[in-house]
């Protein structure tokens, strides 16, 4: 166990954003949340998985809606408390601790407002190890761990409580709630015991965002090459390096789908490679080969400065490095490609783990 | 006849244009009253062409005062915040991640109440008069004359902080009133700090707009005053008192608008090249390309309207260190005359290298000759690649096609290029560049702005396009714009999802040039 404070959050922020995949908003106004919470109530006890007692209770706290309307209709602050205390009401069994649904942009640093506001420890854990745009993509449905009962509040004082037969009615309800909500809400969601937790959520991810962050942050200190420091700490590969050369964006169904094309540069002259995205880079390929696909990480840094650059921030001209960081082993299980794999996002090609790619590549 | 003038922080510049020619150009040191400078620059260019006095159709000024005023936390006056948006956002309080420097400079009088909107314009709550009031006699208990007002999506409905503004004029009538609406977009903390900024500034820009009519009086010119915004339009004197904020970042754009007028070219890179630094931007139909990121103002972060701009640290005073080969962002800046090898000083700068590589020449004293002569010619040959690849770097990166586009160089320290540059197709080093911030300013437009929410359930989208882009246009012929040259230069249409009748928000804004001056070309001409 270790005490979380302001400074950290820093860290953890930056380190989320590269594991974000380009997806989950800008992660400023969820840093900023989660500062001003802890200056107000102090930091936040961060549990170690294993400190987990089996028939321990948690319940990860995150906010639904639009990025861009959370940047105006800014929270009240206790949205959140009243999402949780309805789940701790309607379950009538006292929450042992709350953890990130996700790593990356708004929702990694969400439930920190909640946990120094009540003095709950935050479970070092979440429920992707990345970012995904939709509540069923999680580990923890993979093992059949139910997002239902599912509280939604907002400012204006509403609270709900959904409870559906499988975790996608549980996405339509709760969407289109939050929308009458006015586009953003606070959400409680996926209550679980210790044990499900140890063996379904992914270990350790709030750690690693922190170490992620630190290692830039120094990297730029001893002015060392900050890419390299991210590649050390995740145990990616360096994919591909060059220029943002063409961007195409097109909203399709709520979601922004698009492609950048990026024109390699040191170590990797006359060739390019082209990112797909939705939300999330979800695919890498050069003309004749698939260097990575999700449920992978693929990340795109600023070449000089190792900032993740989001998809919507993308712009022609850009200096980058794409990495490719394997993701959580249950993502590549049968159940978790049936959830996330390229697949599903309508690509028609198999999932091949990164690390047989790469490898594949050197073989050549 | 008009006269363009850019008070910068060193250097104040002005021109004297009829038509499209310049007549007569100076640059001055800004003074720190700023009026000597300006009286100055005005003096020297009368006594060039003593008509113009009678012939004077407009004054321009841009001017860096406001800017430097919130980096330096210079002058700034207590300013109270009022925001329209209980329930929502009491998590982050308004100026939440603001310098404490600057924070102390305004002191502590932020206020919020209930009101506000959803994204589709639906009341969030209502406001509450009684509320509203008992904040303004607070503030006026402790005070403070100037107000800063914020609402959740007012940009989508503007109702909630136009009733607070009344609401407060009821009780305190003589207190200046910044509404954030009419100032920044999207995202409430940023626009919420740019109107902060133009709070705090009030009475400063009261005295500097004072001090530049007080310029204009002293040597006897009658003819009206404007004041540049940072999207390269004026507004009146008067306006400007009111909204000091829209000067920001103006500096930079006179530029590129100068370079575009003085190298005929609308679509193209521009390089200004200064003391210290080199600004690039884009011109897109000859106006500044606009940042679409949120830009941090002394330390604040802020989104209304800024040109994209890239800066880096090369300059003309920029220091040249050997080994190993270094050149800024140290500059000796507007010490250069003093400091320069070239001008009898000890510190190797760019300006060196270029008088060294013979890209010109200076009437340099014998000591500094044999200086310059004595430098390492592999250092000269090696320093002079380094500046082009800066820029040349520089020039990529504010690219958005990969085409080889033409660049204009303007500003003193443009003579530091001479040779090709890589992914430009021509480079132009047009007549009059190191006055180009001035040419932009003295070739202000006027604009019109509509920005109104439409509904399309009986007007389709086309047609309230073109019935907001007609509006637009002859809100800036009434503003004094030229009606034949008024264009369309700015167009957004944002469609408000889930509201019972479909409605789409636009904005248009019309730009064209000052019917005044345009009088007076064809008059002359």
């Amino acid at each position: 166990m270790r005490m979380i404070t302001a400074a950290d959050l820093e860290e953890i922020a930056l380190g989320a954003a590269v594991l974000g995949t380009g997806g989950g908003g800008d992660p400023y106004i969820g840093k900023l949340l989660a500062i001003e919470a802890i200056r107000r109530h102090g930091p936040v006890r961060l549990l170690d998985v294993d400190a987990l007692d089996d028939d321990d209770l948690i319940v990860p706290t995150a906010m639904m809606g639009a990025p861009s309307v959370m940047v105006e209709k800014i929270p009240r602050g206790d949205e959140i408390i009243h999402a949780f205390q309805t789940m701790e009401h309607f379950l009538g069994r006292k929450i042992t601790a709350t953890m990130s649904i996700e790593a990356g942009g708004l929702n990694s640093t969400t439930p920190f407002s909640l946990a120094a506001a009540l003095g709950l420890p935050l479970v070092d854990a979440d429920g992707m190890g990345r970012a995904f745009p939709e509540i069923p993509m999680v580990t923890l449905g993979i093992d059949g761990i139910s997002a239902s009962p599912f509280t939604l509040a907002d400012e204006k004082g509403n609270t709900l409580v959904i409870n559906t037969s499988d975790n996608h009615w549980t996405e339509r309800f709760a969407r289109t709630a939050s929308i009458e909500m006015g586009c953003s809400a606070m959400l409680a969601c996926f209550p679980m015991t210790g044990r499900q937790l140890k063996q379904s959520a992914v270990p350790g991810t709030i750690s690693l965002c922190q170490r992620i962050g630190r290692a830039i942050r120094e990297a730029h200190q001893r002015k060392h090459n900050p890419i390299d420091a991210v590649l050390g700490v995740t145990g990616g590969y360096r994919l591909f390096r060059g220029k943002i050369a063409d961007i195409q964006r097109r909203t399709v169904r709520g979601f922004t789908r698009g492609d950048a094309l990026i024109t390699g540069g040191e170590g990797y002259a006359e060739q390019e490679c082209q990112i797909q995205f939705q939300n999330e880079y979800l695919v890498a390929r050069t003309a004749t080969d698939v260097l990575a696909s999700s449920p992978d990480l693929i990340t795109i840094l600023d070449a000089e400065t190792g900032e993740p650059i989001t998809t919507e921030a993308l712009r022609y001209g850009f200096r980058v490095d794409v990495l490719g960081i394997p993701c959580d082993r249950r993502w590549r299980t049968p159940r978790g490609l049936e959830l996330v794999g390229p697949q599903y996002f309508g690509y028609d090609f198999a999932y091949v783990p990164l690390e047989d790619r790469v490898a594949a590549r050197r073989g050549q | 006849m008009r006269i363009g003038i850019d008070v910068g922080g060193t250097n104040t510049d002005a021109v004297l244009m009829q038509g499209n020619h310049v007549l007569a150009k100076i640059k001055t040191p800004t003074t720190p009253d700023v009026m000597t400078g300006i009286v100055t620059a005005l003096r020297f260019l009368i006594e060039r062409e003593p008509a113009a006095l009678d012939r004077m159709s407009a004054v321009m000024i841009g001017t860096t005062h406001f800017t430097n005023a919130i980096i330096e936390r210079r002058r700034l006056q207590p300013t109270a915040v009022v925001r329209v948006a209980l329930p929502a956002t009491a998590a982050l309080p308004p100026m939440v991640d603001w310098p404490t420097d600057l924070c102390a400079a305004l002191g502590d009088h932020r206020f919020l109440v209930r009101g506000g909107h959803e994204y589709d314009g639906r009341p969030l709550a209502e406001v509450q008069a009684d509320e509203i009031r008992e904040v303004a006699r607070e503030i006026m208990r402790r005070g403070i004359r100037s107000v800063a007002i914020s609402a959740v999506f007012s940009t989508v409905n503007s109702a909630a902080e136009q009733q607070a503004a009344e609401l407060i004029r009821e009780v305190l009538p003589d207190a200046a009133i910044s509404l954030s609406h009419e100032i920044g977009r999207m995202g409430l903390l940023e626009r919420e700090n740019a109107a902060i900024l133009n709070a705090c500034l009030q009475d400063l820009a009261a005295t500097t707009i004072g001090a530049f009519r007080g310029a204009l009086v002293e040597v006897g010119i009658r003819a009206p005053l404007y004041i540049t915004q940072n999207d390269g339009t004026l507004m009146s004197a008067e306006y400007a008192a009111s909204y000091p904020v829209l000067t920001f970042s103006s500096g930079p754009t006179n530029s590129m608008r100068g370079a575009a007028f003085l190298s005929g070219l609308k679509d193209a890179m521009v390089v200004d090249i200064g003391g210290t630094t080199t600004d690039v931007g884009a011109l897109i139909q000859g106006f500044p390309r606009e940042a679409s990121v949120a830009v941090r103002v002394g330390g604040v972060r802020t989104n209304f309207r800024m040109p994209d701009v890239l800066s880096i640290g090369l300059g003309g005073g920029s220091i040249v260190r050997a080994k190993p080969l270094a050149i800024g962002p140290q500059s000796v800046g507007y010490e250069l005359l003093q400091q320069a090898l070239s001008f009898g000083g000890e510190v190797l700068t760019a300006t060196d290298i270029a008088v060294a590589a013979g890209y010109f020449d200076l009437p340099t004293m014998d000591g500094a000759r044999s200086k310059l002569a004595a430098l390492n010619r592999k250092l000269v040959a090696a320093a002079v690649e380094r500046i082009h690849v800066m820029t040349e770097d520089a020039i990529d990166r504010m690219k958005v096609v990969a085409d080889d586009l033409p660049v204009v160089l303007v500003g003193g320290g443009s003579v530091l290029i001479d040779r090709p540059l890589k992914g430009v197709s021509q480079t132009i080093k047009p007549e009059h560049f190191e006055a180009a911030n001035a040419v932009g300013a003295a070739i202000g437009q006027i604009s019109g702005e509509v920005d109104r929410i439409f509904s399309l359930d009986t007007l389709s989208r086309e047609a309230a396009l073109a019935q907001a882009k007609a509006e637009a246009i002859s809100r800036a012929v009434a503003a004094g714009a030229y009606a034949n040259s008024v264009q369309i230069v700015d167009v957004e249409d944002v469609p408000l999802a889930y509201l019972p009748s479909n409605a789409t928000r636009i904005r248009v804004k019309a730009a064209g040039d000052l019917a005044i001056v345009r009088e007076g070309v064809s008059s002359c001409e």
